[in-house]
């Protein structure tokens, strides 16, 4: 008899998560799915508002990346009020918004490598889950953990002086942003004591990822091979080519490297990219128009950006970069577990901004709005640490939002995702009676690799995060369990 | 002694911001009462650098919403030897102890003030229900923060789950 085995959640990820892996009558697998609770209902419920409340309400989405929300919201009102696509805005308040997303790229980046892949490297993702874990690594590598703790706290100071506060943050506004940085935070920045000012930053950002490289080197081939596939990539790429998380053109390549997306202006995005309703998940499926459902999937994130881009605008990060795309020969690089190399190359290239920005006397005078004429719809589009992220509204005579489009980060990596857990499954699974536990986070290693977002925000203690259902081959549910943190 | 209250919880999710309206209530309070050594901090969850935040104090005090089946609120102890859950880039609070004596080898006296709440959807405001438990909240914890002597080690000051 077919079975049908429930692994929920999926656990250092974002929110929460459920993978149903469906095996046949020999125990092979015959279907997976990493089915995704997402942002439901938020859509709706702008409609009516203001539209200058879109920048802090999005922030009600999530508490994990507010950051981004806040900007791409921004960005997008930026074109309803007249005040340009990315590029039409005061140099200060252009280089004060590109702190803050360097600083939140920075603090997301450290958190989920230090904190959330390391057990897996460090201890083996077949070890006793009682060690692996991030108090196995404060245990074993203190020396990680606390970087890894330290690095999250500077970038998130860095949030909290370009935003104003960690709580609903309205540093960005239509057409600009409402301070200029203040001389004792960039000094602290720049100049205080250890570890928290940008010299340590920088330093640690090289040492983590001699650590990777040299774990890389001793691990060549599970990494490579661990549920490896070629794709498309999709992000967004300054105008010359270069990697620009905060603005730039859509470009896709396909996994040769062959151009899909030549440089598209992304207020044009809906012309070049649908998304597919399935019956089994709440979260939608994008896809390239033009290569239609079947081929037209993507990946983004980090492994996409640095498949897109052709350099990238810092001298170490570029040097990281020539080494990593020698790996792949110049071609794009498709190796799952690969995304953690190019996190690790953007983790240092987010210090390398932050370095420049918070030198630039910009970020301390300066104009920081613009106005222009009012227009009707606005897209704004960012390089969120999971990838590329898209908000759209339209307002009406009234100023009221008609409607909301957003096609988050994890969106865009939803089908990527479902297919390196089938990867995962047939290559740990096939012909097995029992499911244990390395084949259960072997699965889930395949997904943190995205960094996924399924956060619903609201995380009250008791509000059931562990919730495991057992169905049998007739869709009867069998057994069901819940828990609760601490 | 040196304390920090630390309310967390998404304000935009309407009683999920209990912990934080609690915080702030706190704060004017203390500005009024002229009170010394007591930190407020808010933030949408708990998070690994927050180990680093409760290392250099005595007294810690974390607020949150809860669902939990509670009358109003409870207060318990947290000491990091319980289930500590690891599952997102949020902590527990056991989480954060735990974390803060293998990184940092301190131990902070922590506690954590459960507030029951009711509605959770995307709006700004707490519910007039989740209102009421969060003044006896109030009520419970202000003399705690006027003498917190009393709390540190004497069992018979919480008020269990």
């Amino acid at each position: 008899m077919a079975q049908k085995i429930t692994i929920e959640p999926v656990t250092r990820v974002e929110g929460h998560g459920k993978v149903t892996i469906h095996l046949d009558d020999n125990n092979n697998v015959a279907e997976s799915r990493f089915h995704i609770v997402e942002f439901r209902g938020f859509e709706r419920f702008v409609q009516g508002r203001p539209y200058w409340e879109a920048p802090v309400l999005v922030q009600r989405l999530c508490g994990i990346c507010p950051v981004s929300h806040h900007l791409a919201a921004a960005k997008a009102i930026d074109v309803l009020v007249g005040a340009g696509t990315g590029e039409g805005l005061t140099p200060t308040g252009e280089k004060m918004r590109r702190l803050m997303h360097y600083g939140q790229m920075f603090q997301s980046h450290a958190l989920h490598f230090f904190h959330l892949v390391s057990p897996d490297l460090l201890f083996g993702i077949d070890a006793d889950p009682a060690i692996r874990n991030v108090i196995g690594v404060a245990l074993e590598h203190k020396d990680l953990a606390v970087q890894g703790v330290m690095m999250r706290k500077f970038g998130q100071e860095i949030i909290r002086a370009t935003a104003g506060k960690k709580i609903h943050g309205t540093g960005a506004i239509p057409g600009g942003i409402n301070k200029h940085l203040s001389p004792e935070d960039k000094e602290s920045f720049l100049n205080g004591p250890d570890p928290l000012n940008i010299t340590k930053m920088l330093d640690w950002s090289q040492s983590v990822l001699e650590f990777f490289k040299d774990y890389y080197q001793k691990n060549q081939s599970f990494i490579d091979d661990f549920a490896a596939f070629p794709s498309n990539h999709l992000s967004l790429v300054r105008k010359d080519g270069a990697m620009d998380l905060y603005h730039g053109v859509l470009r896709a390549v396909d996994s040769e490297g062959n151009k899909i997306l030549d440089d598209v202006d992304y207020q044009d995005y809906e012309q070049y990219i649908e998304e597919e309703v399935r019956s089994w998940s709440y979260m939608k499926f994008p896809y390239l128009k033009s290569l239609g459902k079947e081929k037209g999937w993507y990946r983004v994130g980090p492994l996409a950006r640095l498949n897109t881009c052709d350099f990238i605008p810092s001298p170490l990060a570029q040097a990281e970069f020539e080494q990593y795309k020698a790996v792949t020969h110049g071609k794009p690089n498709n190796h799952c577990l690969h995304y953690h190399y190019a996190r690790l190359i953007e983790l240092l290239h987010s210090a390398e901004m932050m370095e420049e920005l918070l030198n630039d006397p910009d970020l301390m005078e300066g104009e920081l709005v613009v106005k222009g004429t009012k227009v009707k719809k606005g897209i704004g589009l960012l390089e969120a640490p999971r990838g590329t992220l898209f908000h759209h509204y339209e307002i009406n005579e009234d100023d009221q939002l008609t409607k909301a489009n957003l096609i988050v980060s994890t969106t865009n990596n939803n089908e990527p995702m479902n297919r390196s857990v089938n990867c995962v499954a047939h290559s740990w699974m096939d012909g097995k009676q029992e499911i244990t536990e390395p084949m259960m986070n072997a699965v889930e290693v395949a997904i943190r690799a995205y960094d996924p977002c399924l956060s619903c925000a609201t995380h009250a203690l008791g509000k059931m995060p562990l919730d495991i259902s057992l169905f049998d081959a007739d869709g009867k549910l069998l057994d069901r369990k819940w828990d609760s943190i601490e | 002694m040196r304390i920090l209250i630390y309310g967390y919880g998404n304000p935009g999710r309407q009683d999920d911001g209990l912990g934080i309206r609690l915080v702030e209530r706190l704060e004017e309070w203390s500005v009024l009462k002229g009170l010394d050594g007591v930190t407020f901090e808010n933030n949408y969850q708990l998070n690994i650098e927050d180990a680093e935040a409760i290392s250099d104090q005595e007294l810690v005090i974390f607020a949150d919403a809860s669902e939990e089946e509670i009358d109003d609120f409870c207060f318990s102890k947290v000491d990091g030897k319980g289930k500590l859950s690891f599952t997102t880039h949020a902590a527990s609070p056991g989480y954060i102890v735990k974390l803060c004596h293998e990184l940092f080898q301190k131990e902070p006296c922590v506690f954590l003030l459960h507030i029951k709440g009711y509605e959770w959807d995307f709006k700004e405001g707490i519910s007039d229900r989740a209102l009421v438990n969060l003044d006896r909240a109030f009520e419970y914890l202000t003399p705690i923060l006027e003498d917190p002597t009393h709390v540190i080690g004497s069992p018979g000051h919480l008020k269990l789950c």
